[in-house]
């Protein structure tokens, strides 16, 4: 293989930790938070397929579509609740998501 | 310098970009634009690493199923975004503090291992050129993993009916057929016979 694996493993690394940042960054909007998530998901299927290559593996690939899968299901519901939060209170910062505190 | 190696250092340098606008854009719907310019370069590199299938599947399920999605939502919320992002300069040492250190424990972590070796392949990738990607991909997930693949299909299924509860909600404008109504109903109930005199109208 033409390119070394450790750049998949940096590149991917460099992904997780912006998802991660992006989360500390947008902490009152909800809707980049869930695209920060999609990008640390991103790196993650990057890791899996990269291994996958590395390892002349299959099972890296098959996984990576069930991260996909799990991933489209998370993305719906969450905005779903979005919607629905948006609905009942007319704002979607994190910080006035206290209903449930009791 | 291979042309590979060139096309690699191409799609990633444009994804990581790609990233950081995503979460330092002002406007969410920009931020939503360079989450599928992203995912396109992505389904990129997956191409270069021989996996066409996960590039289709990357490109048809998140920039034309996922992307969208935030884009109706982003776009049919009427929320004041300026006003989300007034803490950002206040949280974004702490952020970048995290970020720093994850970066360089994942990198050290990742820069100085290497395989025991001894591991067994659980589903070696044909080295038969006239298989493709697809269909190897297809003969692993019928057989071996069938049963994770019902699976998935069940927890769409699953997040299908939660999204369509959490956002139906009876509307009172709603006119719904009522059949039992309909059959009740009796001609002494609606019609009304009249006498009506010639050129007086009713």
């Amino acid at each position: 293989m033409a390119i070394p694996l450790s750049h998949f493993l940096t590149l991917a690394a460099i992904l997780f930790t912006l998802g991660v940042f992006g989360i500390f960054l947008n902490r009152k909007n909800v809707i980049i938070i869930l695209m920060s998530i999609e990008l640390i998901l991103l790196s993650v299927n990057i890791n899996f397929v990269a291994f996958s290559a590395h390892l002349n593996d299959l099972v890296g690939q098959v996984f990576t579509m069930f991260v996909l899968t799990v991933a489209a299901a998370e993305a719906a519901i969450g905005l779903a609740i979005v919607v629905v939060y948006f609905r009942n209170r007319g704002s979607i910062e994190v910080e006035d998501i206290n209903l449930m505190r009791g | 310098m291979t042309i590979e190696l060139a096309l690699f250092y191409l799609l990633s340098a444009v994804t990581v970009g790609c990233a950081v606008m995503v979460i330092a854009s002002r406007n969410p719907v920009h931020s939503v634009l360079f989450l599928i310019l992203a995912f396109f370069n992505s389904a990129g590199l997956f191409l270069l690493l021989g996996a066409e299938f996960l590039a289709m599947i990357l490109v048809v399920v998140y920039v034309g199923a996922v992307a969208v999605l935030f884009l109706f939502v982003v776009m049919m919320l009427d929320v004041n975004f300026r006003r989300l992002r007034e803490g950002a300069r206040l949280y974004w040492p702490i952020g970048a503090l995290v970020g720093v250190i994850l970066l360089a424990e994942l990198i050290l972590v990742t820069g100085g291992w290497a395989f025991a070796g001894g591991f067994e392949t659980a589903a070696p990738i044909p080295s038969d050129p006239s298989i493709t990607n697809t269909e190897a991909l297809g003969r692993v997930i019928y057989t071996d993993y069938v049963y994770l693949f019902q699976t998935a299909g069940v927890i769409l299924l699953v997040a299908i009916i939660g999204a369509i509860m959490l956002t139906l909600r009876p509307r009172g404008t709603l006119r719904r057929q009522d059949i039992a109504e309909q059959v009740h109903r009796r001609p002494q109930d609606t019609v009304e016979l009249r006498k009506v005199d010639t050129g007086a109208g009713v």
